[in-house]
Order: C-alpha cells, then structure tokens, then sequence
C-alpha cells in the first residue's frame, strides 16, 4: 500500500510541475518545471522496478533540459504571449482525465479485468506472472522463461528489446535517425539563399 | 560576456577538464554492460552526448569546433545506423533477420549475450552522434530572417 501513495504522491506532483509549465509567463521557469516533472515520472519509473527506463528518462531529461534552456536563453526577448481562457484550459483537462479514466475502468483498471486485452491489476506488470493471475501468460512470460537461456543475457529487457524484437528496435533507430536528420535539414547553413542580397546576386540551391 | 573571450568562467572550465573524461567513460560502460546491468545503448549514447554538450557550454563554440563539428556528427550518425543494420543482416545471413548470431557465452560475463554487446554499441555510437549533432545545430543556429531575427543577437 505505501507504494500506491508515493507514486500517488508522485503523480501529484509531476501535475503541479506540468500546470506550472504551461501556465508560467516566464520560459525559463516553463523549462524548469518540465524537467521537474520529467524527474517525477523517472522515480515513479524506479519504484515500479523498472530501472532501464528510468535511467533513460533521467539522461534524456538532462539532455532536454540543458538543450531547451540553451535555446531558450539565447532568445528570451522573442518569447510570445498568448492568453489562454483559464476556464478553457480546465474544461479540455478535466475531459481529457475523464476519457483516460473511463477507458482505464472499461478495461478493468484496479481490479484487473478477464480476457487477454484487460489492463493488469497496479503495481503487477504483464511481465511478472503468477498461477493464479486473471490475465493468461501470452509471449511474455514465454520472454521471461526463456531470456537467459535462449540469448545468454542476464538483464531480460536488454534481451526482449534487442534480440527477440530486435526488428522493432530498429524501427526505433530509424525514427531517431529521421528525426536528427530533420533538424539537421531545417537548421542547416549551407545552401541557403543570402535573405537580404539584392536580386540577381543570389545563390542558386 | 565580453565578446573576445568565449566560454563560461575558469572554475566551470576546469571543473569540465576534470569530469568530462569520466562521464563519456560511464556512458560507454553502461552501453557495454547493458546485457548484464540496467543501461543499454541508448541510454550510455545519451551520457555521451551529455559530456560532449558540457565541454560545448564550457569552452564555447569557437573550442569545440576544433574537437567535433556537425560534419563529424553526420558521419557517426549514419555510421552507428549502418552499423547496426549490419548487425541484423549478419542474422540474416545465418538463420533470420535479427537472428543471434554470435556464440551466447556466459552468463553473466561481459563476452555474453550473443549479438546484444554489439547492438548497443552502434545504437551508442549512433544516439550519442545524433544528439549531440542534434545540440550542435541548435545552438550555433542564429535565424537570418522573419521574426525571429535580431541583428544585435550574436553572443
């Protein structure tokens, strides 16, 4: 039970971190509260036993943040107002958490439902299966059974996520690969037309 | 920040001089022992990327462009996906796409886990390359035009 209220409390608060990311005048202090929430989901990633992703979620969020904060410092005089409804903005998060809400009870969300597509009941991933659970052994504990035998590795998600799924990972790298490829493209210096030369004068892409 | 000198203070530098070395060492540690120890590649390419960043903020842009420019994160970039591409269709070549290929060894050893070691060394190669080129253009990029543009913005 006492880990139910810390990732309750948790939860909390990455949403007064998320609220004070959006609502804050100042970008800087946007920027900040983000990475705290980014911080909030990595220790929630811990105390659910999932320590690869929660390293990950710790280094990306550096990386975001130092990488926002350098871009945002160099261009704070540009930072642009817009003025939200404040009753607008409630309205779309309150039924925004009351369709996530409902989807997570259709499907049996606490309790854990019967039949292969029900959510697992809290805190007992799909991953972790015992005789008598609700939700039927598929692949996964197939995975788990048959990890450090069939691949030699002794952390099992290093195993799923590059030998038996390998082919998924590598979409993963492609999208990474397409996504620097596309800042690189946007952001690039060569090749670019001089955007005050005088007509006549300017370079041919 | 006067213009002559680029970089941060000399106590944010020799701090730099100092940690730099053992955070890309912990990167490529943990994307070595990923089959072994929570990591993986992905994440050490992130920690790797991070020790490149720092030594960018420290030394400013006018120092790191004589250690890595984009050019260089292009190459590793597309070096690292090719890299690991080649590691799948080596399992092709014997059995199956992403087939394990290698010997399995022993558990629990840093020779173990077959072709795993060398997934997430190109997939570190490959996110570390990518971030920190991905760093690179950002913060060397100064808009020329539109309404981003002002004329007294160069730091």
């Amino acid at each position: 039970m006492g880990l139910e209220w810390m990732v309750l409390a948790l939860i909390g608060y990455m949403v007064v971190a998320a609220l004070i990311a959006v609502e804050a005048s100042d970008l800087l202090s946007s920027v900040i509260a983000l990475g705290a929430a980014g911080f909030g989901l990595s220790i929630i990633n811990l105390l659910l036993g999932a320590p690869d992703l929660a390293l990950t979620q710790v280094v990306v969020e550096i990386i975001s943040v130092v990488l926002l904060v350098r871009v945002v410092l160099t261009r704070r005089d540009t930072s642009v107002q817009t003025h939200r409804g404040a009753l607008r903005t409630a309205v779309v998060m309150l039924g925004g958490g009351l369709i996530l809400a409902a989807a997570f009870f259709a499907f049996g969300g606490l309790t854990g439902g019967a039949g292969p597509e029900a959510v697992p009941p809290f805190g007992q991933p799909v991953l972790v299966h015992k005789a008598g659970d609700p939700v039927p052994p598929g692949a996964a504990a197939a995975y788990v059974e048959g990890a450090v035998k069939q691949t030699g590795s002794a952390n099992a998600v290093m195993a799923i996520v590059l030998d038996y799924r390998g082919y998924d990972t590598m979409g993963e790298a492609a999208i990474i690969f397409i996504a620097i490829m596309g800042v690189y493209t946007i952001l690039r210096r060569v090749g670019r037309s001089k955007p005050h030369a005088p007509p006549g004068k300017e370079q041919t892409p | 920040m006067s213009e002559r000198r680029t970089g941060m203070t000399s106590i944010v530098m020799n701090t730099t001089k100092l940690v730099t070395g053992l955070i890309a060492v912990f990167g490529i540690y943990i994307a070595l022992t990923g089959h072994i120890s929570p990591g993986g590649g992905f994440a050490g390419g992130v920690i790797l990327a991070a020790a490149g960043v720092l030594v960018v903020l420290a030394f400013g842009g006018k120092f790191s462009q004589r250690l890595v420019t984009e050019s260089h994160t292009h190459v590793w970039d597309a070096a690292g996906a090719a890299g690991f591409l080649v590691v799948g269709l080596c399992g092709y070549f014997t059995g199956g796409f992403f087939m394990n290929f290698v010997p399995l060894g022993k558990v629990h050893k840093l020779f173990s886990g077959g072709m795993i070691p060398l997934s997430n060394l190109a997939i570190l190669v490959k996110v570390g390359a990518g971030l920190l080129g991905a760093f690179l253009a950002l913060s060397a990029f100064r808009p020329t035009s539109g309404p981003l543009h002002k004329p007294d913005m160069e730091s």
